[in-house]
Protein backbone atom coordinates (compact mmCIF):
# COMPACT_ATOMS: atom_id res chain seq x y z
CA UNK A 1 0.00 0.00 0.00
CA UNK A 2 1.32 3.45 -0.92
CA UNK A 3 0.53 6.64 0.88
CA UNK A 4 -1.90 8.90 -1.04
CA UNK A 5 -0.77 12.29 -2.37
CA UNK A 6 -2.66 14.51 0.10
CA UNK A 7 -1.43 12.47 3.06
CA UNK A 8 2.15 12.50 1.75
CA UNK A 9 1.94 16.27 1.27
CA UNK A 10 0.77 16.68 4.87
CA UNK A 11 3.61 14.53 6.21
CA UNK A 12 6.21 16.32 4.04
CA UNK A 13 4.98 19.71 5.23
CA UNK A 14 4.94 18.60 8.88
CA UNK A 15 8.47 17.18 8.77
CA UNK A 16 9.78 20.24 6.92
CA UNK A 17 8.27 22.58 9.51
CA UNK A 18 9.28 20.61 12.57
CA UNK A 19 12.59 19.08 11.55
CA UNK A 20 13.78 21.07 8.50
CA UNK A 21 13.96 17.78 6.63
CA UNK A 22 12.83 17.76 3.01
CA UNK A 23 10.83 14.78 1.81
CA UNK A 24 10.72 14.96 -1.97
CA UNK A 25 8.07 13.12 -4.02
CA UNK A 26 9.52 9.66 -4.57
CA UNK A 27 10.04 9.09 -0.85
CA UNK A 28 6.55 7.68 -0.37
CA UNK A 29 8.06 4.24 0.27
CA UNK A 30 10.05 5.67 3.18
CA UNK A 31 6.96 7.26 4.73
CA UNK A 32 5.05 3.98 4.28
CA UNK A 33 7.79 1.97 5.95
CA UNK A 34 8.26 4.33 8.87
CA UNK A 35 4.59 5.02 9.60
CA UNK A 36 3.18 1.51 9.15
CA UNK A 37 4.16 0.46 12.71
CA UNK A 38 2.54 3.63 14.09
CA UNK A 39 -0.68 2.86 12.23
CA UNK A 40 -0.70 -0.67 13.64
CA UNK A 41 -0.08 0.65 17.14
CA UNK A 42 -2.91 3.16 16.77
CA UNK A 43 -5.27 0.40 15.64
CA UNK A 44 -6.12 1.91 12.25
CA UNK A 45 -6.10 -0.03 8.96
CA UNK A 46 -3.20 1.75 7.27
CA UNK A 47 -0.82 4.67 6.91
CA UNK A 48 -3.36 6.90 5.17
CA UNK A 49 -5.82 6.48 8.01
CA UNK A 50 -3.11 7.19 10.57
CA UNK A 51 -2.04 10.39 8.81
CA UNK A 52 -5.67 11.54 8.60
CA UNK A 53 -6.01 10.83 12.32
CA UNK A 54 -3.00 13.04 13.00
CA UNK A 55 -4.20 15.74 10.60
CA UNK A 56 -7.89 15.92 11.37
CA UNK A 57 -8.04 14.64 14.92
CA UNK A 58 -5.80 17.43 16.20
CA UNK A 59 -3.74 14.78 17.95
CA UNK A 60 -0.39 16.35 18.90
CA UNK A 61 1.06 13.03 20.00
CA UNK A 62 0.38 11.43 16.62
CA UNK A 63 1.91 14.38 14.79
CA UNK A 64 4.95 14.22 17.02
CA UNK A 65 5.34 10.50 16.45
CA UNK A 66 5.34 11.10 12.67
CA UNK A 67 8.21 13.58 13.01
CA UNK A 68 10.11 11.15 15.23
CA UNK A 69 9.60 8.23 12.89
CA UNK A 70 11.01 10.16 9.96
CA UNK A 71 14.01 11.66 11.71
CA UNK A 72 15.47 8.73 13.62
CA UNK A 73 18.32 8.13 11.15
CA UNK A 74 20.02 11.43 11.74
CA UNK A 75 23.65 11.30 12.62
CA UNK A 76 24.31 12.40 16.15
CA UNK A 77 27.13 14.39 17.72
CA UNK A 78 29.69 12.46 19.79
CA UNK A 79 27.92 9.27 18.70
CA UNK A 80 28.79 6.43 21.10
CA UNK A 81 30.07 8.39 24.06
CA UNK A 82 32.48 5.61 25.08
CA UNK A 83 34.34 5.93 21.78
CA UNK A 84 34.95 9.66 22.18
CA UNK A 85 35.85 9.23 25.84
CA UNK A 86 38.34 6.51 24.89
CA UNK A 87 39.80 8.75 22.20
CA UNK A 88 40.12 11.63 24.67
CA UNK A 89 41.58 9.72 27.58
CA UNK A 90 43.56 6.94 25.89
CA UNK A 91 44.49 7.63 22.26
CA UNK A 92 45.10 11.35 22.41
CA UNK A 93 47.60 11.25 25.30
CA UNK A 94 49.53 8.50 23.47
CA UNK A 95 49.63 10.52 20.27
CA UNK A 96 50.81 13.62 22.11
CA UNK A 97 53.57 11.62 23.79
CA UNK A 98 54.76 10.34 20.41
CA UNK A 99 54.60 13.62 18.51
CA UNK A 100 55.56 17.25 18.71
CA UNK A 101 53.41 20.32 18.05
CA UNK A 102 55.44 20.92 14.87
CA UNK A 103 53.17 18.62 12.86
CA UNK A 104 49.38 18.86 12.97
CA UNK A 105 47.50 15.80 14.18
CA UNK A 106 45.65 14.43 11.17
CA UNK A 107 42.39 12.58 11.60
CA UNK A 108 40.22 10.98 8.95
CA UNK A 109 36.46 10.69 9.37
CA UNK A 110 35.95 8.14 6.62
CA UNK A 111 32.15 8.09 6.55
CA UNK A 112 31.58 11.73 7.30
CA UNK A 113 27.97 11.97 6.13
CA UNK A 114 26.72 15.42 7.17
CA UNK A 115 29.81 16.15 9.25
CA UNK A 116 28.80 15.54 12.87
CA UNK A 117 31.64 13.08 13.58
CA UNK A 118 34.28 15.32 11.99
CA UNK A 119 33.09 18.42 13.83
CA UNK A 120 32.70 16.49 17.12
CA UNK A 121 36.36 15.50 16.83
CA UNK A 122 37.27 19.10 16.07
CA UNK A 123 35.44 20.31 19.19
CA UNK A 124 37.08 17.65 21.33
CA UNK A 125 40.56 18.51 20.03
CA UNK A 126 39.94 22.24 20.52
CA UNK A 127 39.14 21.46 24.14
CA UNK A 128 41.97 19.04 24.78
CA UNK A 129 45.05 20.13 22.83
CA UNK A 130 47.37 22.60 24.54
CA UNK A 131 48.16 25.91 22.86
CA UNK A 132 50.56 25.48 19.97
CA UNK A 133 49.21 22.12 18.85
CA UNK A 134 47.32 22.02 15.57
CA UNK A 135 45.00 19.50 14.00
CA UNK A 136 43.46 18.77 10.64
CA UNK A 137 40.38 16.67 10.11
CA UNK A 138 39.44 15.27 6.72
CA UNK A 139 35.87 14.07 6.30
CA UNK A 140 35.10 11.90 3.28
CA UNK A 141 31.92 10.38 1.96
CA UNK A 142 30.65 8.93 -1.29
CA UNK A 143 27.73 11.36 -1.41
CA UNK A 144 28.23 14.89 -2.70
CA UNK A 145 24.83 15.84 -1.29
CA UNK A 146 25.74 15.06 2.32
CA UNK A 147 29.19 16.61 1.95
CA UNK A 148 27.67 19.87 0.72
CA UNK A 149 25.68 19.92 3.95
CA UNK A 150 28.78 19.09 5.98
CA UNK A 151 30.74 21.90 4.31
CA UNK A 152 27.97 24.38 5.04
CA UNK A 153 28.35 23.72 8.77
CA UNK A 154 24.66 24.52 9.20
CA UNK A 155 22.32 22.33 11.19
CA UNK A 156 18.65 22.33 12.09
CA UNK A 157 17.52 22.50 15.70
CA UNK A 158 16.59 18.82 15.66
CA UNK A 159 20.03 17.88 14.39
CA UNK A 160 21.65 20.02 17.10
CA UNK A 161 19.62 18.22 19.76
CA UNK A 162 21.20 14.88 18.90
CA UNK A 163 23.89 14.47 21.51
CA UNK A 164 25.59 17.87 21.36
CA UNK A 165 26.51 19.03 24.90
CA UNK A 166 25.01 22.43 25.68
CA UNK A 167 28.42 23.90 26.54
CA UNK A 168 29.67 22.96 23.06
CA UNK A 169 26.61 24.53 21.45
CA UNK A 170 27.30 27.76 23.29
CA UNK A 171 31.02 27.75 22.52
CA UNK A 172 31.17 26.55 18.92
CA UNK A 173 27.89 27.57 17.25
CA UNK A 174 25.91 30.67 16.48
CA UNK A 175 22.29 31.16 15.57
CA UNK A 176 21.55 31.08 11.84
CA UNK A 177 17.85 31.59 11.04
CA UNK A 178 15.92 28.82 12.73
CA UNK A 179 19.02 26.63 12.90
CA UNK A 180 22.67 26.95 13.88
CA UNK A 181 25.99 27.50 12.13
CA UNK A 182 29.37 26.22 13.27
CA UNK A 183 32.10 28.66 14.23
CA UNK A 184 34.36 29.54 11.27
CA UNK A 185 37.55 29.13 13.32
CA UNK A 186 36.63 25.54 14.16
CA UNK A 187 35.49 24.88 10.61
CA UNK A 188 38.87 26.01 9.28
CA UNK A 189 40.40 22.82 10.73
CA UNK A 190 37.98 20.54 8.90
CA UNK A 191 37.75 19.83 5.18
CA UNK A 192 35.55 17.46 3.25
CA UNK A 193 36.23 15.42 0.12
CA UNK A 194 34.13 13.14 -2.04
CA UNK A 195 35.74 9.69 -1.86
CA UNK A 196 34.47 6.22 -2.66
CA UNK A 197 36.22 3.91 -0.23
CA UNK A 198 35.93 1.06 -2.71
CA UNK A 199 37.83 3.14 -5.29
CA UNK A 200 41.28 4.79 -5.32
CA UNK A 201 42.17 6.67 -2.13
CA UNK A 202 44.22 9.36 -3.78
CA UNK A 203 45.22 12.80 -2.59
CA UNK A 204 44.89 11.99 1.10
CA UNK A 205 47.63 12.73 3.64
CA UNK A 206 49.07 10.37 6.25
CA UNK A 207 46.66 10.02 9.17
CA UNK A 208 47.32 9.59 12.87
CA UNK A 209 43.80 8.32 13.53
CA UNK A 210 41.20 6.91 11.16
CA UNK A 211 37.56 6.79 12.25
CA UNK A 212 35.81 4.33 9.93
CA UNK A 213 32.79 3.34 11.96
CA UNK A 214 29.89 1.32 10.58
CA UNK A 215 31.27 1.36 7.05
CA UNK A 216 32.80 -2.06 6.45
CA UNK A 217 29.49 -3.77 7.22
CA UNK A 218 28.18 -2.58 3.86
CA UNK A 219 30.89 -4.31 1.79
CA UNK A 220 31.66 -7.91 0.81
CA UNK A 221 34.84 -9.61 2.08
CA UNK A 222 37.15 -8.88 -0.90
CA UNK A 223 36.13 -5.20 -0.81
CA UNK A 224 36.65 -5.06 2.96
CA UNK A 225 40.13 -6.53 2.49
CA UNK A 226 40.94 -4.04 -0.23
CA UNK A 227 39.70 -1.09 1.83
CA UNK A 228 41.59 -2.09 4.98
CA UNK A 229 44.80 -2.71 3.00
CA UNK A 230 44.63 0.72 1.38
CA UNK A 231 43.60 2.47 4.61
CA UNK A 232 46.64 0.92 6.29
CA UNK A 233 48.85 2.48 3.61
CA UNK A 234 47.50 5.88 4.62
CA UNK A 235 48.09 5.41 8.34
CA UNK A 236 51.06 6.49 10.39
CA UNK A 237 52.90 3.34 11.55
CA UNK A 238 51.89 4.13 15.13
CA UNK A 239 48.43 5.39 14.18
CA UNK A 240 45.04 4.12 15.28
CA UNK A 241 42.05 2.79 13.36
CA UNK A 242 38.66 3.04 15.09
CA UNK A 243 35.87 0.83 13.75
CA UNK A 244 32.19 0.49 14.69
CA UNK A 245 31.31 -1.46 17.79
CA UNK A 246 30.20 -4.49 15.76
CA UNK A 247 33.16 -4.42 13.36
CA UNK A 248 36.64 -5.96 13.43
CA UNK A 249 39.69 -6.43 11.21
CA UNK A 250 39.98 -10.04 12.38
CA UNK A 251 39.50 -12.49 9.57
CA UNK A 252 39.78 -9.66 7.05
CA UNK A 253 43.22 -8.11 7.43
CA UNK A 254 45.65 -9.72 9.85
CA UNK A 255 48.13 -6.87 9.51
CA UNK A 256 46.20 -4.98 12.18
CA UNK A 257 46.35 -5.76 15.88
CA UNK A 258 43.48 -4.95 18.19
CA UNK A 259 44.11 -3.22 21.49
CA UNK A 260 41.55 -2.30 24.10
CA UNK A 261 41.78 1.11 25.69
CA UNK A 262 39.16 1.26 28.42
CA UNK A 263 35.83 1.21 26.64
CA UNK A 264 37.39 1.65 23.22
CA UNK A 265 38.83 -0.92 20.82
CA UNK A 266 41.36 0.44 18.34
CA UNK A 267 43.49 -1.23 15.69
CA UNK A 268 47.14 -0.51 14.92
CA UNK A 269 49.12 -1.59 11.86
CA UNK A 270 51.62 -4.35 12.56
CA UNK A 271 53.29 -4.67 9.17
CA UNK A 272 56.14 -2.48 8.01
CA UNK A 273 54.43 -1.78 4.72
CA UNK A 274 52.44 0.97 6.43
CA UNK A 275 55.66 2.89 7.00
CA UNK A 276 57.53 2.41 3.72
CA UNK A 277 55.32 4.45 1.37
CA UNK A 278 54.94 7.05 4.08
CA UNK A 279 58.70 7.59 4.21
CA UNK A 280 58.67 7.97 0.46
CA UNK A 281 55.93 10.54 0.68
CA UNK A 282 57.64 12.47 3.44
CA UNK B 1 10.38 13.98 37.20
CA UNK B 2 8.72 15.81 34.31
CA UNK B 3 7.89 19.48 34.97
CA UNK B 4 5.87 21.22 32.28
CA UNK B 5 2.64 23.23 32.25
CA UNK B 6 1.58 21.66 28.93
CA UNK B 7 -0.33 18.43 29.45
CA UNK B 8 0.56 17.30 25.91
CA UNK B 9 4.27 17.81 26.60
CA UNK B 10 4.02 16.04 29.96
CA UNK B 11 2.40 13.12 28.16
CA UNK B 12 5.08 13.04 25.44
CA UNK B 13 7.92 13.17 27.96
CA UNK B 14 6.24 10.62 30.23
CA UNK B 15 5.91 8.25 27.31
CA UNK B 16 9.52 8.83 26.24
CA UNK B 17 10.95 8.31 29.72
CA UNK B 18 8.75 5.30 30.47
CA UNK B 19 9.92 3.65 27.26
CA UNK B 20 13.50 4.00 28.56
CA UNK B 21 12.61 2.31 31.84
CA UNK B 22 12.11 5.34 34.08
CA UNK B 23 9.25 5.74 36.52
CA UNK B 24 7.80 9.21 36.07
CA UNK B 25 6.38 11.73 38.52
CA UNK B 26 5.09 14.88 36.90
CA UNK B 27 4.44 18.43 38.00
CA UNK B 28 2.73 21.38 36.34
CA UNK B 29 5.19 24.11 37.43
CA UNK B 30 8.24 24.72 39.59
CA UNK B 31 6.28 25.21 42.79
CA UNK B 32 4.28 22.03 42.27
CA UNK B 33 7.57 20.19 41.60
CA UNK B 34 9.16 21.48 44.82
CA UNK B 35 6.13 20.33 46.82
CA UNK B 36 6.21 16.90 45.21
CA UNK B 37 9.96 16.56 45.72
CA UNK B 38 9.54 17.38 49.41
CA UNK B 39 6.90 14.66 49.79
CA UNK B 40 8.77 11.91 47.98
CA UNK B 41 10.83 9.53 50.10
CA UNK B 42 13.54 9.42 47.41
CA UNK B 43 15.31 11.87 45.12
CA UNK B 44 14.54 11.26 41.45
CA UNK B 45 17.47 10.62 39.10
CA UNK B 46 16.61 13.47 36.78
CA UNK B 47 14.17 16.36 36.37
CA UNK B 48 13.15 17.47 32.88
CA UNK B 49 12.30 21.12 33.39
CA UNK B 50 10.38 23.49 31.13
CA UNK B 51 11.39 27.18 31.36
CA UNK B 52 8.18 29.18 30.98
CA UNK B 53 5.59 28.07 33.50
CA UNK B 54 3.13 29.93 35.77
CA UNK B 55 3.71 30.37 39.52
CA UNK B 56 7.37 29.31 39.39
CA UNK B 57 9.37 29.13 36.16
CA UNK B 58 11.97 26.49 35.39
CA UNK B 59 14.97 28.73 35.92
CA UNK B 60 13.83 29.63 39.43
CA UNK B 61 13.15 25.96 40.13
CA UNK B 62 16.68 25.04 39.01
CA UNK B 63 18.22 27.76 41.19
CA UNK B 64 16.11 26.71 44.19
CA UNK B 65 16.94 23.03 43.85
CA UNK B 66 20.67 23.70 43.41
CA UNK B 67 20.73 25.62 46.68
CA UNK B 68 19.07 22.77 48.58
CA UNK B 69 21.54 20.06 49.70
CA UNK B 70 18.75 17.49 49.91
CA UNK B 71 18.60 17.44 46.12
CA UNK B 72 22.30 17.52 45.25
CA UNK B 73 22.02 14.21 43.39
CA UNK B 74 19.16 15.40 41.20
CA UNK B 75 20.29 15.90 37.59
CA UNK B 76 18.58 18.84 35.91
CA UNK B 77 17.79 18.86 32.19
CA UNK B 78 16.08 21.96 30.84
CA UNK B 79 13.61 21.12 28.05
CA UNK B 80 12.34 24.34 26.56
CA UNK B 81 11.53 26.41 23.49
CA UNK B 82 13.94 29.10 24.74
CA UNK B 83 16.72 28.81 22.22
CA UNK B 84 19.00 31.84 22.48
CA UNK B 85 22.60 31.19 23.49
CA UNK B 86 22.34 33.73 26.30
CA UNK B 87 19.46 31.73 27.80
CA UNK B 88 21.39 28.48 27.59
CA UNK B 89 24.29 30.17 29.36
CA UNK B 90 21.91 31.47 32.07
CA UNK B 91 20.42 28.01 32.63
CA UNK B 92 23.82 26.33 32.87
CA UNK B 93 25.06 29.05 35.24
CA UNK B 94 21.96 28.54 37.40
CA UNK B 95 22.82 24.86 37.75
CA UNK B 96 21.17 23.02 34.88
CA UNK B 97 23.34 20.10 33.80
CA UNK B 98 22.09 19.98 30.23
CA UNK B 99 19.74 21.78 27.89
CA UNK B 100 17.39 20.44 25.23
CA UNK B 101 15.55 22.73 22.85
CA UNK B 102 12.00 21.95 21.68
CA UNK B 103 11.04 20.45 19.29
CA UNK B 104 12.95 17.28 20.04
CA UNK B 105 12.70 13.60 19.24
CA UNK B 106 12.75 10.68 21.67
CA UNK B 107 16.27 9.92 20.40
CA UNK B 108 17.39 13.40 21.42
CA UNK B 109 16.15 12.83 24.98
CA UNK B 110 17.99 9.49 25.02
CA UNK B 111 21.18 11.19 23.73
CA UNK B 112 21.04 13.78 26.52
CA UNK B 113 20.43 11.15 29.20
CA UNK B 114 23.40 9.18 27.88
CA UNK B 115 25.48 12.34 27.95
CA UNK B 116 24.47 12.82 31.57
CA UNK B 117 25.46 9.26 32.44
CA UNK B 118 21.88 8.24 33.23
CA UNK B 119 21.61 5.58 30.56
CA UNK B 120 24.03 3.32 28.76
CA UNK B 121 22.55 3.79 25.28
CA UNK B 122 26.02 4.18 23.79
CA UNK B 123 27.20 0.66 24.34
CA UNK B 124 30.82 0.05 25.15
CA UNK B 125 32.93 -1.78 22.61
Amino acid sequence: MTIANPEFAFVADLVRREAAIVLEPGKEYLVDARLAPLARAAGVPGVNEFVRLAREGGNATHRWSIVEALTTNETSWFRDAAVFEGFRTELLPRLRAQRTPAQPLRIWSAAASTGQEAYSLAMLLSDELPAGWRFEIVGTDISKEVLDRARSGQYSQLEMNRGLPARHLVRFFERHGTGWRIDERLKANVRFREINLAGPLTGLPRFDVVFMRNVLIYFDLPTKQSILHRVRQLMAPDGFLVLGTAETTRGIDEEFEQTRYGGLSAYRPTADDAAIPLRRRA
Amino acid sequence: MVIDDSSAMRMILRRTMTAMGFEVVDAVNGLDALEKLANLDYVPDVALVDWNMPEMDGLTFVQTVREDPRFRTLTLLMVTTESEQSQIVRALAAGAHEYLIKPFTADAVADKLELLGLTTAGSMT
